[in-house]
């Protein structure tokens, strides 16, 4: 069980109070009645599935219930840092 | 015979407290502080086990949790039966009662040594090679004769009448094992008033040290040192010791799992006491201090009851005052087995003989032997044993084969050398590096807050596993962020017999030479594995099953990995080592479920009609958490009379059915139309205040997620439904969209699933039954009409109506405050018996919409299907620009004209009832293709037969035609219809 800090709550808390929510920092196209067919797949279905440092999405579902950022080492398993949507991150870009 | 090989006088047992114990029906005397394996060697018995694979005989090897032999049964009667226990870790107490297990009829004639002869053909990769066809044998020949051909002990069948406990707890410095560097480490860390938490697997702490008895740490003796040191721990509030617990396995970010055993050590366990605890334990840092664990010797015959590990024998005697034997023999690699050498002698039991590889041993240790009368035999090894239940006689050779010579023994007590324990270590990944002293694997690079101390990170000599502990306990408390103690501490060490663990790797064997004891993997299985392809230890391990046991492989991994390097002709280090995985020792079910079963496995959700229902005789059904009546039988009704009744009450006179598990959210706030808008198929803004509309919810991917009628009770406040199971689910994507794509929208959510109780009204007398309850509502159709909304009190009660219909009867939902709902239920349940008033469950729920062909998102719906491939296409605001879903429901997969479809089936045979998940299969010429599945099917009362809701590739297309529907065994014909079976034109709804 990892320990995953709330960047709203400030707190360092067991993995049990969080839902992985996903790859982080895909946007939802302004329009996606413009997108071609390919595009709207790449953004429904393809994923990095990043051996490394991958940029996610968890929700504090058992606590403030807000969504947020990490970045995870997926050969450690340990959450390397966590920010607040819409924000950058302190170790990088907020891409991928 | 009773307790013939206990020495007069010595050892921590406590020889004024005689237990009585019973094994295999005999009766035996121990004394406290005795496990049940230094019992029976006190007793002189030895032979125990038969074991895993080929009912050899087998004894007693260790005096530790590493035990892969002496497998026993204890039994306190009925359920509490627990198999599977290493007689070495079961602590004596009176009454036991313990049985051997693998063998039939008994012990000493066990049916299944026919397999001992068999071998030949039983070797490595057996399974895999002769069990493979007919593959209709694997359930019904090969498994069953497997299982009881080579099986462990048996669980009992009943429910466990115990209770397990479970505890998180929190430290600073945990450190797991309390012998020497343990105790010292906590000394440590103690003073600096770090939390301290140190857990020991045996019964009494002090590891090694309660085999110690002739050293003297700082002028004391090791146990006077050893019981001032836990004085000094147990006096700590900041320190916490725990015995009897096992660390099991090491996870993410020091997470640790401890099993505590509570009771099992007692004679009459209180039945308050949970029998075990689980600990889970997140520690700043932690120190593995678990020891080193002796491996045997890989010789012919190696297995035999009497050949013992040296130093447990050791153990035995000096904690225990038990010989193994009235003459023993040493055969040894390294000088540990001098040690259980010279302390026998002391003892008056001098060993006949010290066979050890090496040519070369310390002249001190050959001094000592000689003059304890003890033959020394250099250079030479044990080739092959014998002797029946019992080791006998023995045949020793010179490492050059030569000089062959027969010694006769009752015991052969054997050092291949030590193994640090490095399975938590490996498990936290900690890197590990070959080392060629020891012929081991030892820490290497720690991963972050653990430390290694002790034997089990290479460290040997009493004094330096004390000043290892010191460090590391030192170490830890910097690193958690406390004021160390510096990181020595001298311990001064008198009547230490210098010894060496380094020790030269094994040579390869002959005969049956084993090398994991409780799987039966011998040397010849390795060699077998690598001749006939496999390099990798992983593969090899997993072909020979060395390792696999319960044990862990203990006592066999680095004897296997030393066969497979040498047969594969690599180095240890280049072979490497197999991945060490949780648990490290076994771990109940019962423990690591703890709480969670029965009535605690989960919560139960309920109504607050839910006690109503039960009073009234109610069948209950589990949906999500919830438990829902799903009908209610008169005397005498099974399910289908109850429904029939049921269903005929609400479409001729009036229905209650108690809906509130459906999920409620309130959407509030003045961007909340738009929300909506952006967020459901439909479009809401067209949508007036006091309107109801059935909404449709997609994913992305445009398959359908959820579906509930959403009621706009002002410009800017929605009451928006969910079905029972996907409340959470479809908060939790408004939250999602709400949070992180749409956040400019000024919209709040709100849960209000458990705020309000529904009461569903149905049936043509639905109006009579609540109009004289409610007050400031018109009810007139003109005022009222089908899905509108309005709110006003029940009988004193906070009322929001909904006009709204899951049966296709006029239909009210009246959501009342959940404190107020038993009571509105039972005044209408009440005044219901003038008008025909039925209570109906979620069965008749079921029917009814089926017949009017409304889906149930989940069980007509399976995560791929569009609101058009479901006939929902109508609720689609297709002129909207966007919503969630719309741009997928444009891929071209979505458009093709043999998506499945719902549509309805009617059987030929009207009385036949489909079975849901039965496939539909085309019957034309071209033969039987398949064409879907069956989604609802039903009696129904009202039609006079079956109905049938599917899901059929094109079938919209196919209205008229005829289709087989095959379920098990069963094929029955039916013809592909519209969903709607009841009333199409809808006029019910304002009967
Ligand atoms: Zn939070």
């Amino acid at each position: 069980m990892i320990q995953v800090r709330c960047p709203y709550c400030d707190a360092l808390l067991p993995e049990q109070e969080f839902a992985y929510a996903g790859q982080a920092h895909i946007a939802r196209p302004e329009d996606p009645s413009a997108e071609t067919d390919e595009a709207w797949r790449d953004y429904l279905y393809i994923r990095s599935n990043t051996r490394g440092l991958h940029k996610e999405r968890w929700r504090h579902v058992h606590g403030c219930g807000r969504f947020f950022n990490a970045i995870r080492d997926t050969v450690s398993d340990r959450i390397q840092e966590t920010y607040r949507m819409f924000e950058t991150p302190a170790g990088g870009s907020a891409d991928e | 015979m009773s307790n013939a090989y206990r020495i007069p006088a010595g050892g921590r047992i406590n020889r004024k407290k005689p237990l009585k114990f019973q094994f295999n029906n005999q009766n035996y005397i121990g004394f406290e502080g005795d496990t049940l394996a230094s019992a029976l060697l006190a007793n002189g018995v030895h032979f125990v086990a038969r074991s895993f694979k080929y009912h050899r005989p087998r004894g007693i090897l260790s005096a530790g949790s590493e035990e892969p032999n002496a497998l026993v049964t204890i039994n306190r009667g009925q359920a509490r039966v627990t198999p599977n226990l290493p007689a070495t870790t079961a602590q004596l107490y009176d009454g036991l009662i313990a049985a051997s297990q693998n063998h039939w009829p008994s012990l000493n004639v066990d049916a299944g040594a026919v397999n001992d002869l068999l071998h030949p053909v039983l070797a490595a990769g057996f399974y895999y090679k002769t069990f493979m066809w007919p593959r209709n044998f694997w359930n019904t020949v090969y498994e069953p004769f497997i299982r009881a051909a080579a099986g462990l002990g048996k669980a009992p069948s009943e429910p466990d009448p115990d209770f397990y406990a479970t505890r998180h707890a929190y430290c600073d410095v945990l450190i797991i094992g309390g012998g020497p560097a343990g105790i010292a480490a906590a000394l440590a860390a103690a003073a600096t008033g770090a939390r301290v938490m140190l857990v020991d697997e045996q019964s009494e702490m002090g590891g090694s040290l309660l085999s110690e008895v002739s050293v003297r740490i700082d002028s004391a003796a090791a146990g006077d040192w050893l019981a001032s040191a836990l004085e000094t721990l147990r006096a700590a509030p900041n320190v916490q010791v725990i015995q009897r617990a096992a660390a099991f396995g090491f996870y993410h970010e020091n997470f640790v799992g401890i099993g505590q055993r509570l009771t099992d050590h007692l004679a009459d366990p209180s039945a308050d006491c949970p029998r075990e605890r689980l600990w889970k334990v997140r520690a700043r840092t932690v120190i593995l201090a678990q020891g080193a664990i002796e491996r045997p010797l890989v010789f012919g015959g190696n297995d035999r009851p009497g050949v013992m590990l040296a130093g447990a024998a050791r153990t035995y005697l000096n904690r225990y005052g038990v010989l193994a034997g009235r003459s023993a023999v040493i055969a040894t690699s390294n000088d540990s087995g001098w040690l259980t050498a010279l302390d026998l002698a002391r003892a008056g039991s001098a060993p006949t003989a010290i066979v050890d590889m090496r040519p070369d041993v310390a002249p001190d240790l050959v001094a000592r032997a000689g003059d304890a009368g003890i033959e020394v035999i250099k250079d030479s090894r044990v080739i092959r044993t014998s002797g029946r239940f019992r080791v006998r006689r023995i045949v020793v050779a010179r490492n050059d084969g030569a000089g062959q010579r027969e010694l006769a023994c009752d015991s052969l007590l054997m050092s291949g050398g030590w193994t640090p324990s490095v399975h938590l270590w490996s498990q936290a990944n900690g890197t590990l590096s070959w080392d060629e002293t020891f012929k081991a694997f030892v820490p290497e690079a720690a991963p972050g807050g653990v430390f290694a101390a002790g034997a089990g990170a290479g460290v040997f000599g009493l004094g330096e596993t004390l000043q290892s502990g010191w460090s590391a306990g030192s170490a830890a408390c910097r690193s958690a962020g406390f004021g160390a103690p510096g990181a020595t501490r001298g311990f001064r060490i008198e009547g230490e017999i210098a010894a060496s663990p380094a020790t030269p790797l094994q040579a390869p064997s002959t005969g049956r030479a084993f090398i994991d004891f409780q799987n039966d993997v011998t040397a010849k299985d390795i060699r077998l594995a690598v001749q006939e392809g496999f390099q990798s230890v992983e593969h090899i391990k997993r072909y020979t099953t060395t390792g696999m046991a319960t044990d862990q492989g203990k006592t066999s991994n680095i004897n296997a990995l030393a066969e497979a390097a040498a047969t594969l002709g690599v180095s240890p280090q280049q072979a490497g080592l197999t991945r060490f995985r949780p648990p490290y020792s076994p771990i109940t079910f019962g423990a690591l479920a703890g709480m969670k079963r029965n009535g605690t496995f989960q919560p139960v959700r309920r109504t607050e009609i839910d006690p109503w229902a039960e009073q009234q005789g109610a069948v209950f059904e589990p949906v999500s958490l919830w438990r829902r009546a799903r009908y209610f039988p008169k005397a005498g009704e099974d399910m289908h009379a109850a429904v029939r009744r049921e269903s005929v009450g609400v479409r001729t006179a009036v229905g209650m059915f108690d809906a509130s598990t459906l999920g409620k959210i309130e959407v509030v706030g003045p961007d909340a139309a738009e929300f909506l808008n952006r967020l459901y198929v439909n479009a809401w803004k067209s949508l007036a205040p006091s309107r109801c509309k059935y909404g449709v919810l997609l994913g992305e991917d445009g398959f359908i997620r959820d579906d509930g009628v959403v009621a706009r009770l002002t410009e800017d406040r929605f009451h928006v439904t969910t079905t029972t199971g996907g409340a959470p689910r479809v908060l939790t994507m408004m939250e999602d969209y709400l949070q992180t794509e749409w956040p400019d929208l000024q919209v709040w959510l709100t849960s209000t699933t458990e705020q309000w109780a529904v009461i569903a009204v149905n049936g043509p007398n639905a109006k009579q039954l609540i109009a004289p309850f409610i007050d400031g509502i018109d009810l007139s159709d003109e005022a009222l009409p089908h899905m509108a909304y309005a709110e006003g009190n029940i009988a004193g009660a906070q009322l929001r109506l909904f006009r709204v219909s899951f049966t296709g009867e006029r239909g009210y939902e009246l959501n009342v405050p959940t404190s107020e709902a038993r009571r509105i239920w039972e005044l209408l349940h009440a005044a219901g018996a003038a008008l025909g008033l039925v209570v109906y469950g979620t069965e008749t729920m079921h029917l009814l919409r089926a017949e009017k062909g409304y889906i149930i998102v989940g069980q007509d719906t399976d995560g791929t299907n569009t609101p058009q491939d479901v006939g929902l296409g109508w609720a689609v605001g297709n002129k909207k620009k966007d919503f969630v879903g719309k741009r997928s429901l444009n891929r071209p997969d979505m458009l093709k004209a043999d998506r499945p479809q719902l549509v309805g089936l009617l059987t030929e045979d009207s009385r036949t009832v489909l079975e849901e998940g039965a496939q539909v299969v085309s019957t034309g010429p071209a033969g039987a293709r398949p064409l879907g599945h069956v989604t609802s099917a039903y009696w129904s009362e009202a039609l006079g037969r079956s109905v049938a809701l599917a899901l059929v590739a094109g079938g919209r297309a196919c209205m008229g035609q005829d289709v087989a529907v095959c379920a098990a065994k069963v094929q029955t014909r039916a013809t592909i219809s519209g969903t709607v079976f009841y009333d199409p034109k809808g006029e019910r709804i304002n009967a």
